[in-house]
Formats: structure tokens, C-alpha cells, sequence
């Protein structure tokens, strides 16, 4: 039993060194890739020795601050993920999938249109706002009736609500073109010229999401055994929940400010971590940092090269993510609606 | 079994063939349709070019005394009316096929992926390909076609029904939505602006031509859909049943879900994809027949009906600038969705 439990929890060492050295080789790629793509090893002489070249710019400048960018949006996004299917056990959990990030998008482009303001500390609020009454609104139409919220009710919930928040978006847009030239990229999910004004603004939220994410890890483990055996555990149900949702509010809502709305990471990310680690949220809460991160730094990356032009990360998210979807739907049951 | 709860009955007989309805879906097809002329005149009517009803009727019948206004009725105005009631037709009949063959409302094209599908192999042919609109039709039918085998193939072996089919089908039509804003990205800049124009779905720029290849399409399709109407009526009954009655079950799914998926690609080869008709359609029409499988000709007639509409208020709620009808069926087919699943999870 003692050897048994040691092994496992070397394997899950083992588990996070390899996912650090994956994030390390993804901010490498992400530094070095782009329109004037660099040897690695000059990336890093130039990362520590910034000489005034425009190579040294760019870096600098542009790809440090959106690499940093990435690595926190993915790493929020990534745990957002897991608190999330912890806390419905519910593996199609995604903030993308039940249509948060999209209800994110929609306050702030209304706030956008009705005011003309601008930036990323305006954005934040209604960002928060906008995540928080749509995740209770899916909630509320996923636990209609007498049964309680199947994974595949509130998936659904999810497509629907965001289907109509989408098209919404899209029109408000629409209407005000001139405002809304800059916007377009970010209602797509882009990472393109976001940097340390949008991190900073975003770092406090993400921090207080990730601090309440660690404190409640292990009262959501419990939970994950049933209410009923959380509560015999000494959990407080509806205090975890209420924080858990904070936290996630706070991840979404800050990333989807940030960058825009990206589908799929905080699906794909934790069913990865929870094959590798088990369910565990004190394992999977640094496993789903590092592989999020890794994530959309890869789908960002792949985003400034797959094509002429450079697309939305978000594309290249929902391009990986969706496959990931419909391998967790075909293997699980699926109960009835 | 569909003939229980419809209320009074009609029999039309005349040598071996007869038509069974019930007076209410007769009355309601009757008023949609009566509906779906009203909007039709009054899209005659508005534009940046405002034109009187009764220049309306004269341009129609050849007789205008005003050539601009004449011009802009039939050359402009009519293709686009016309072809918003021929894709809403199609759209609501391919989605009522859908729904029967899956016995879920949320079995519909657009939910299911194929939209997206058909929209992909139509961009194919827009921007790597570059053919014309012809093969723009035929890239649409190959993507659905394409994306609904794949759907079937990993829905297996539960076959085409349940909520793993809608799931399956929710991220593979995900998938093809990034591959679709990539294969925008790609494209050369005057590629790229047609492609995207076409993507949101809009009638905007429909004329006579493709109203025409649209027309001959549906009229086939729709004349298939008919004739196999009735059989797909008996498929809730079980494969063994339908089967004893001389119904072949998997013959008859397969050749819906052919015809649904034709009527999807040359709909959206036409306008490009246009969300939640086909989902909306068949239930609204289900729900105001009173009948318990939503049939064919109310769907179509509901389905003219919702594009059109959505067509008007794309063009009207924000002028001068038009919104594509696709954003206006979103939202709307959204808003439907959201009532429907929470009227439907209230009854369990």
C-alpha cells in the first residue's frame, strides 16, 4: 500500500516536470516564432541580453508580452476548466462550451457601444458581470424541472445560450462599425498586440481565482464524492459552491477581458490532467496551469504560422479543443436528456 | 399514430391515391401562407428605392409606368423574395426530415454540424478551387454529404439518434467552424471578402440566376421529401413494425437523411449558412398544427415564413446598413432554442 502510494505519487512528479519542460519549449517556440522567425538559442541570448537590434525589439516588445499574455490566459482558462467539471462533475464543462466566455464578450461590446470607452480596465467589469449572470442563467435552464443538470443538459443549455449571445454580439457590432474596427479580432479570441497593459490589469483577478482554487481544492475533492458524503466530511456545501463560482467568474472573466472569448482549452486541458494524474484538484490545479498555458501558447503560435495572414488564437483553440470534445462524448455514457 | 390528436379529419380520395389532414394544420398552412405573401409584397415594396404596392403589382404584371421602380421589383427584389422563401423551404423541410429520422428536436442540420459541413465545402470551391457557382452548389452537397457520413461514423454503432448524436455532432460542427475561419484567413483578398460575405449568411446579393438553380433544386428534393413523408411517420412504431407493413426502415433513414442533407448543401450554396430555421421550423409548425410529427408542407411554409421575416428585419433594423439574414436567424433561433429545451426539461 506504502510502496503503492509512492509510486504514484513519484509518477505524478514525474508527470508535472514533463508538463513544466512542455510549457518551457512552448514560450521558447512562441518567442521565436512570427513573421521574423529566430534561432532559439537566439531568442535566449537576446531574452538576456537585450541589445537594441530590431530582432531584440520585436522580442521585447511585442512576442515577450504576448507570450506572458498567453501563459496566464491558458493557465486561467486551464483551471477554470477543472474547478468547473469538479464542481457539476461534469466532464463537458467548459467555459466556452456553456457559453460564459461568450456572455463575457456580449456585456462588454454593449458596454462598448453604449458609452464609446475603451480599454482593457473598462472591459474587466463587464467582463466579470456579463460571466456571472450567464453562468447562473445556463444553470437556471440547464436545472429546469425535476432533474438536476446533466453534463449533457447543461452542454446544450450552454450551445444555446451562447448561439444567441453570439448573434447578438455580432450585431450590436454590425450596427456600430467605425467603434468596433479594432474589436473585431478580439470578439474571434486574439492575442494579437495584447501585452503588459492587459496583464497587469488582468494579474490581481487571476491571482485571487487561483488562490480561492487551491483553499477549496480539497473540499471539491470531497464534494466529488457526493454532496451528501461532502457534507459528512465536514464540507460547507453551498459555501464551496458559491466560492468555486467566484473563482471561476473571476478566471473567465479576466481572461475572455484580455484576450476575447477561446473555446475548448478549459475542456481539453483538465480531461488531459485528470488522465494523468487522477482527480485530485491539488494535482490537477498545477498540472492544468502548466498544460493550459502550454495550450494556447501552442494554439498561438500555430496562429501566427499556419496561414498567410495570422488568424485568431480562438480558431486554433476550437481547431485542437473540438476533436477533444467529441472524443470525451463518444467514449462516455451519455445519459438521456 | 400520426393520425391520433389531430382533431376533425379530412380525406381527399381520387382513384387509389388519397390525402389525409387535419382541418387545423390545413387552416394554419392556409394562414402562413397568406402570411408569408404579405411579406413578400411588402419586401417588393421597401429598400433604399421605396416602390407603392400597387407599383408593385404593376411591375409584377409587366405594366409598371415607372422603369426604376420596375427594374428594382423584378430584377432586384424578386430574385432575393423568392429565394428566401425556396431556402427557408428547404431549410424547414430538411429539418423536419432530421427531426423524424432522429425522434429529437435537436437533431437539425445546423445543431448537428452539417450546415457548417456544407459551408466548408462550398469555401473549398470559393477559394482554393476558385469555380463558379455551380461548383460552389456541388462543393456545398459534398461537404454535407461528407460531414453527415462522418457524424454517422462516429455516432456508431448507436446509430442517428439520442444525445450523443447531438453532442458528436455539436463539436465536429465546432471543428468545422475553425477550419471554415481559416480557410477565410488563406484566401486571397478579394476571395476572402466573398467568402466572408457568403459565411454570415446573407441574401444580400441573390439574383435571378441562382434563384432559378434553387428553384429546380427544391422543387426536385421537395417532390422526394413528399414521397417518403409518409413511410417516416411509421418509423416510431420500431424497424420490426414498419418493416411488417412493408416500410424498409434503414432504407427509408438513409434516403431522408440523403435528400435533408441535398436540400442543407444547395440552400447554403445559395446564401451560405443560416442557423436554427431548420431547427425552428418543424417545431413551430409541429406546435401550431397540433399534430404530434411535424410533417412537410408546414415546416417549408414556416420556414418561407421565418426567412423572409429574418430577411426583412436584416434589411431593416439597422438601415442603411444590412445586416446578414444568418445574424437575425441566430439570434432569434437562439432565443427559440433556450424556450424550447426549457419548456421541454420542465415537462421531465
Amino acid at each position: 500500500m506504502g510502496d503503492g502510494l509512492t509510486a504514484r505519487t513519484s509518477r505524478r512528479w514525474t508527470v508535472l516536470v514533463v508538463a513544466a519542460v512542455i510549457m518551457v519549449v512552448a514560450v521558447l517556440l512562441s518567442l521565436s516564432v512570427g513573421s521574423n522567425r529566430l534561432p532559439v538559442t537566439e531568442v535566449w541570448d537576446l531574452l538576456l541580453h537585450p541589445d537594441g537590434s530590431t530582432e531584440s525589439a520585436a522580442i521585447h516588445g511585442q512576442r515577450l508580452p504576448r507570450t506572458a499574455v498567453a501563459v496566464a490566459v491558458g493557465a486561467a482558462l486551464g483551471l477554470a476548466g477543472a474547478l468547473m467539471q469538479s464542481l457539476t462533475r461534469n466532464p463537458l464543462a467548459d467555459p466556452g462550451i456553456l457559453g460564459i466566455n461568450a456572455g463575457a464578450s456580449l456585456t462588454v461590446v454593449l458596454a462598448v457601444a453604449v458609452t464609446g470607452l475603451t480599454g482593457i480596465w473598462f472591459y474587466l467589469w463587464f467582463a466579470f458581470a456579463g460571466a456571472a449572470v450567464t453562468s447562473v442563467g445556463v444553470y437556471l435552464l440547464a436545472g429546469t424541472g425535476r432533474h438536476s443538470a446533466t453534463p449533457a443538459r447543461l452542454a446544450l443549455a450552454g450551445v444555446a445560450v451562447s448561439a444567441a449571445l453570439v448573434a447578438i454580439t455580432q450585431t450590436v457590432i454590425l450596427a456600430d462599425q467605425q467603434a468596433f474596427n479594432e474589436f473585431r479580432l478580439w470578439v474571434a479570441g486574439s492575442l494579437e498586440g495584447r501585452g503588459w497593459t492587459e496583464l497587469s490589469a488582468i494579474t490581481p483577478f487571476l491571482l485571487v481565482g487561483l488562490v480561492i482554487a487551491v483553499l477549496i481544492g480539497p473540499a471539491l475533492n470531497a464534494l466529488g464524492l457526493g454532496d451528501e458524503t461532502g457534507r459528512a466530511l465536514g464540507v460547507r456545501v453551498p459555501w464551496t459552491r458559491s466560492l468555486a463560482m467566484v473563482a471561476v467568474t473571476l478566471l473567465c472573466g479576466a481572461a475572455t477581458a484580455a484576450v476575447g472569448p477561446i473555446a475548448f482549452v478549459g475542456l481539453a486541458v483538465p480531461m488531459l490532467t485528470r488522465a494523468a494524474v487522477g482527480h485530485d484538484l491539488r494535482w490537477m490545479t498545477p498540472l492544468c496551469l502548466l498544460l493550459g498555458a502550454s495550450w494556447l501558447l501552442v494554439a498561438d503560435t500555430l496562429a501566427r504560422v499556419v496561414t498567410a495572414q495570422e488568424v485568431a488564437a480562438g480558431v486554433i483553440a476550437a481547431l485542437l479543443g473540438g476533436p477533444v470534445f467529441v472524443a470525451v462524448v463518444r467514449r462516455r455514457k451519455v445519459p438521456a436528456l | 399514430m400520426s393520425a391520433i390528436g389531430q382533431g376533425r379529419l379530412v380525406t381527399w380520395r381520387r382513384g387509389h391515391r388519397s390525402v389525409r389532414f387535419s382541418r387545423r394544420s390545413a387552416w394554419v398552412a392556409l394562414a402562413t401562407c397568406g402570411v408569408v405573401l404579405v411579406l413578400a409584397v411588402v419586401g417588393l415594396m421597401i429598400g433604399d428605392y421605396d416602390v407603392s404596392a400597387g407599383q408593385v403589382l404593376a411591375a409584377l404584371g409587366g405594366g409598371g409606368t415607372d422603369p426604376l421602380a420596375s427594374y428594382f421589383v423584378t430584377e432586384i427584389r424578386l430574385p432575393r423574395v423568392v429565394a428566401a422563401i425556396l431556402v427557408g423551404i428547404a431549410l424547414g423541410v430538411a429539418g423536419s426530415l432530421f427531426q423524424m429520422v432522429s425522434g429529437n428536436p435537436l437533431g437539425s442540420p445546423d445543431i448537428l454540424g452539417f450546415t457548417t459541413g456544407a459551408a466548408t465545402g462550398a469555401l473549398i470551391q470559393i477559394i482554393v478551387v476558385g469555380g463558379d457557382t455551380d461548383a460552389v452548389a456541388l462543393g456545398a452537397l459534398v461537404g454535407g454529404l461528407l460531414t453527415a457520413a462522418l457524424v454517422q461514423v462516429l455516432v456508431r454503432p448507436h446509430g442517428l439518434t439520442g444525445t450523443r448524436l447531438v453532442l458528436v455532432g455539436i463539436g465536429v460542427g465546432s471543428t468545422l467552424g475553425a477550419i471554415n475561419t481559416l480557410l477565410v484567413a488563406e484566401a486571397s483578398l478579394v476571395a476572402a471578402q466573398t467568402a466572408a460575405q457568403w459565411l454570415a449568411g446573407s441574401l444580400n446579393t441573390v439574383l435571378w440566376p441562382r434563384t432559378t438553380m434553387l428553384a429546380v433544386a427544391v422543387a426536385v428534393l421537395s417532390a422526394c421529401a413528399v414521397t417518403i413523408a409518409r413511410a417516416l411517420h411509421l418509423l416510431p412504431l420500431g424497424d420490426d413494425t414498419a418493416r411488417a407493413v412493408g416500410v424498409p426502415a434503414q432504407r427509408i433513414r438513409t434516403s431522408a437523411v440523403v435528400i435533408a442533407v441535398a436540400m442543407v448543401s444547395v440552400a447554403t450554396a445559395v446564401t451560405g449558412p443560416i442557423a436554427f430555421v431548420a431547427l425552428a421550423a418543424p417545431q413551430v409548425a409541429r406546435r401550431l398544427a397540433g399534430t404530434p410529427t411535424p410533417g412537410i408542407v408546414g415546416p417549408a411554409l414556416t420556414g418561407a415564413l421565418l426567412v423572409l421575416g429574418s430577411d426583412l428585419i436584416a434589411q431593416r433594423l439597422l438601415a442603411p446598413t444590412e445586416l446578414a439574414v444568418g445574424v437575425v436567424t441566430g439570434a432569434l433561433g437562439g432565443i427559440y432554442l433556450i424556450v424550447l429545451l426549457a419548456v421541454d426539461w420542465r415537462k421531465r
